[in-house]
């Protein structure tokens, strides 16, 4: 891509599954940031495949210390980096959904309210995968995860997804986005502007994985490009709270164009499926994509 | 010389603001919070250049210690009880992160029963977590520990986090005259911090908090028991050190009247006072007892308690219960020497311990009836 980074910060070699959307969504990422830049990682897969000591995948300054915790340690380094003068650092968090909607909430809020000037990045992927796909409440209604399996009695989760960047834009995060690994240049674009903006930023990147979804693993960015054709995930940033989609698919597709590819969604039935589609079409109207 | 009389939560907070950390993440719990609020203090009027970060839990403050100090500055938190527990999961990663950390708990009481009232519960659950504990007897022991801590877990050859434990209330809510050393003197005992072993700077990037598989996860424990165990000459030498700077000298422990005693007591903490006053009262009227008192409960005295103890009767004070075994330290002192030993649970949440209740102790150890005894029990 024209414009970009050429170095990597996350070396090649790392042990993430084939088709790997965390890695993606890590290595542009890095790419928007440049050598410049300390990370912080929750416990989850990303830490885990990146670090096997004594190797690990990362060209930068990096840290990892537990699950829930990691918006505290980067509070911390924020502060050390405050306290030697240094300025023009950024500083990174990588969470998955488990360690940033569930787990890590609550140094996520602490950090946010404060308004550590740090750059916090979900990797959604919708379940626990590291430990093998059990539901988070990032998990999306009607996904089986092993522990919310779709059965006689049940049809999967069914809780909708929780709202993470409004929950953040309410917080008075200056700078929050959504992203998708399938849409590079704007995943990258937002993550310069959270560096650039002063203060806290949270970006949300949606990043399919093969393994806990149930596709082939050549078709994540396929799989992202999916979601955000049929509006099941929109993209778009909130300065100072105010919302604008930053993509605007050419034509808005049936959510079972997304679903019927993923083995995690193949249980569902045409009403489950219409009961998304009227989330979804809600949810599009409310942040002003669709009419 | 300055003199203060001051409380050892006041103690603390000026030997922190002499070690000048860069990072101060707190959070507010009784009664550990005397200490945040003095730094506080010391931060809003410019007296102490820190990093003073109010974070939303405990389970925070030690994380962000842990980001600052991974990122290579000097670091103070302080906590207490539930706080302490709270924060269990990132204590146990400071000390496997190698990380030289210096928090003061004001010890207290863990629930349930909820109570905020002085015992060593909680510092002693987290013995095995890999952190040196130093107890303090008094508030001068407080303020000069706490100098001393630092100059121990940022020796490159330890890099071991310390905790420093005053009873709470009894030793952070009263006031003693306290001797405070100059901002020059501390400078030249304790000189700026530069990290070598871990830091996360751009020019020279490193990974911190890796995971270990089987093949490695072994041989990095034992490199932490080697560290902490080789702390136990550092302790020494640098209670030495600053003795000789300084006029008080502290080790791993404290021999008091022992040397010929047929009867020892082994205690941590303020109660240590106590009992001091019960041995002078005893020893007036001729009985051989003495005191030894443990500095440092990890790393434990093994070595030296051996030294100290000869061959005479021991009876352990515990602040604490390891359900069904006695006290903690009664089960340190017995798997340390083979002296006849008894161990004696006493002022859980708060009871007053009294001189009688020292006296009492002792007349049981000279004619025991069981190996463990909880004191002051109501009837």
């Amino acid at each position: 891509m024209k414009g970009v980074d050429e170095k990597e910060y996350l070396a090649p070699g790392h042990r993430a599954c084939a088709g790997c959307g965390a890695t993606i969504a890590a290595r542009l990422a890095l790419k928007a940031l440049g050598e410049n830049t300390i990370a912080v990682s929750a416990t989850g897969c990303l830490e885990v495949i990146t670090t096997p000591y004594p190797e690990t995948a990362w060209e930068i300054p990096w840290i990892h210390v537990a699950f829930e915790n990691a918006s505290a340690v980067a509070s911390g380094v924020e502060g050390a980096l405050k306290a030697q003068g240094i300025e023009d650092t950024n500083i990174v968090v990588f969470g998955g959904d488990g360690g940033t909607t569930d787990i890590g909430m609550q140094s996520l809020s602490g950090a946010m309210e404060r308004g550590q000037n740090i750059i916090y990045i979900c990797y959604d992927n919708e379940a626990y995968m590291n430990t093998g796909i059990q539901r988070s409440s990032s998990t999306p209604f009607g996904a089986s995860t092993t522990t919310s399996p779709a059965g006689k009695e049940s049809f999967g989760e069914d809780k909708f997804k929780k709202n993470m960047a409004a929950i953040m834009v309410a917080h008075g995060v200056p700078y929050v986005a959504t992203a998708c690994i399938s849409h590079p240049q704007d995943l990258m674009a937002k993550v310069k502007k959270a560096s650039e903006i002063p203060g806290p930023a949270y970006i949300h990147v949606l990043q399919p994985c093969a393994t806990g979804w149930g596709y082939s693993p050549e078709k994540t960015v396929k799989l992202g490009k999916l979601a955000v054709d049929t509006h099941m995930w929109v993209l778009y940033e909130a300065v100072n709270g105010k919302i604008e989609v930053t993509v605007k698919p050419s034509q808005k597709l049936p959510v079972e164009e997304y679903l019927k590819v993923q083995k995690r969604f193949r249980h569902l039935d045409e009403e489950h499926i219409g009961i998304i589609q009227n989330f979804v079409d809600g949810q599009s109207k409310q942040l002003g994509l669709s009419e | 010389m300055v003199v203060k009389v001051i409380s050892s939560a006041e103690a603390i907070s000026e030997a922190v603001k002499l070690a000048r950390p860069s990072v101060i993440p707190v959070y507010p719990i009784t009664p550990q919070t005397k200490i945040s609020e003095k730094l506080a203090d010391y931060v809003a009027d410019g007296e102490l250049d820190s990093q003073y970060i109010r974070v939303e839990s405990e389970h925070s403050a030690m994380s962000a210690a842990i980001g600052a100090s991974g990122a290579g500055v000097r670091v103070f938190t302080a906590t207490s009880s539930q706080g302490l527990a709270y924060m269990h999961e990132p204590v146990f990663a400071a000390a496997g992160m190698r990380l030289p950390i210096v928090m003061a708990n004001a010890n207290r009481a863990l629930s349930a029963p909820i109570n905020i009232w002085n015992d060593q519960q909680d510092s002693i659950s987290e013995r095995d977590s890999g952190w040196i504990q130093l107890f303090c007897e008094t508030g001068q022991e407080a303020f000069d520990t706490v100098l001393q801590a630092y100059k121990i877990a940022e020796n490159p050859e330890i890099c071991v986090p310390v905790m420093v434990c005053v009873d709470g209330f009894i030793l952070t809510h009263t006031v003693d005259p306290v001797e405070l050393i100059s901002q020059e003197e501390a400078n030249e005992f304790l000189p700026p911090f530069t990290p070598v072993n871990a830091y996360l700077r751009t020019d020279d990037p490193m990974s911190l908090g890796t995971l270990a598989d089987p093949g490695h996860y072994l041989e990095i424990r034992y490199d932490l028991e080697k560290a902490v165990n080789a702390s136990k000459e550092l302790i020494e030498e640098v209670g030495k050190e600053y003795g000789d700077k300084f006029g008080r000298y502290y080790g791993l422990i404290e021999e008091y009247k022992s040397e010929d005693a047929e009867i020892i007591l082994i205690a941590m903490g303020s109660i240590c006072g106590t009992i001091k006053d019960v041995i002078d009262e005893q020893r007036e009227a001729g009985k051989k007892v003495g005191l030894i008192r443990i500095r440092s409960y990890r790393p434990f005295p093994k070595e030296a308690l051996k030294e100290a103890v000869k061959d005479a009767r021991l009876a352990v004070l515990d602040k604490d219960i390891s359900f069904s075994v006695g006290g903690a330290l009664f089960s340190d002192v017995r798997s340390s020497v083979n002296n006849e030993s008894y161990g004696f649970v006493i002022g859980l949440g708060g009871r007053d311990i009294t001189p009688d209740n020292i006296e009492e102790i002792i007349a049981k150890t000279e004619n025991p009836t069981n190996d463990v005894e909880w004191i002051g029990l109501r009837e």
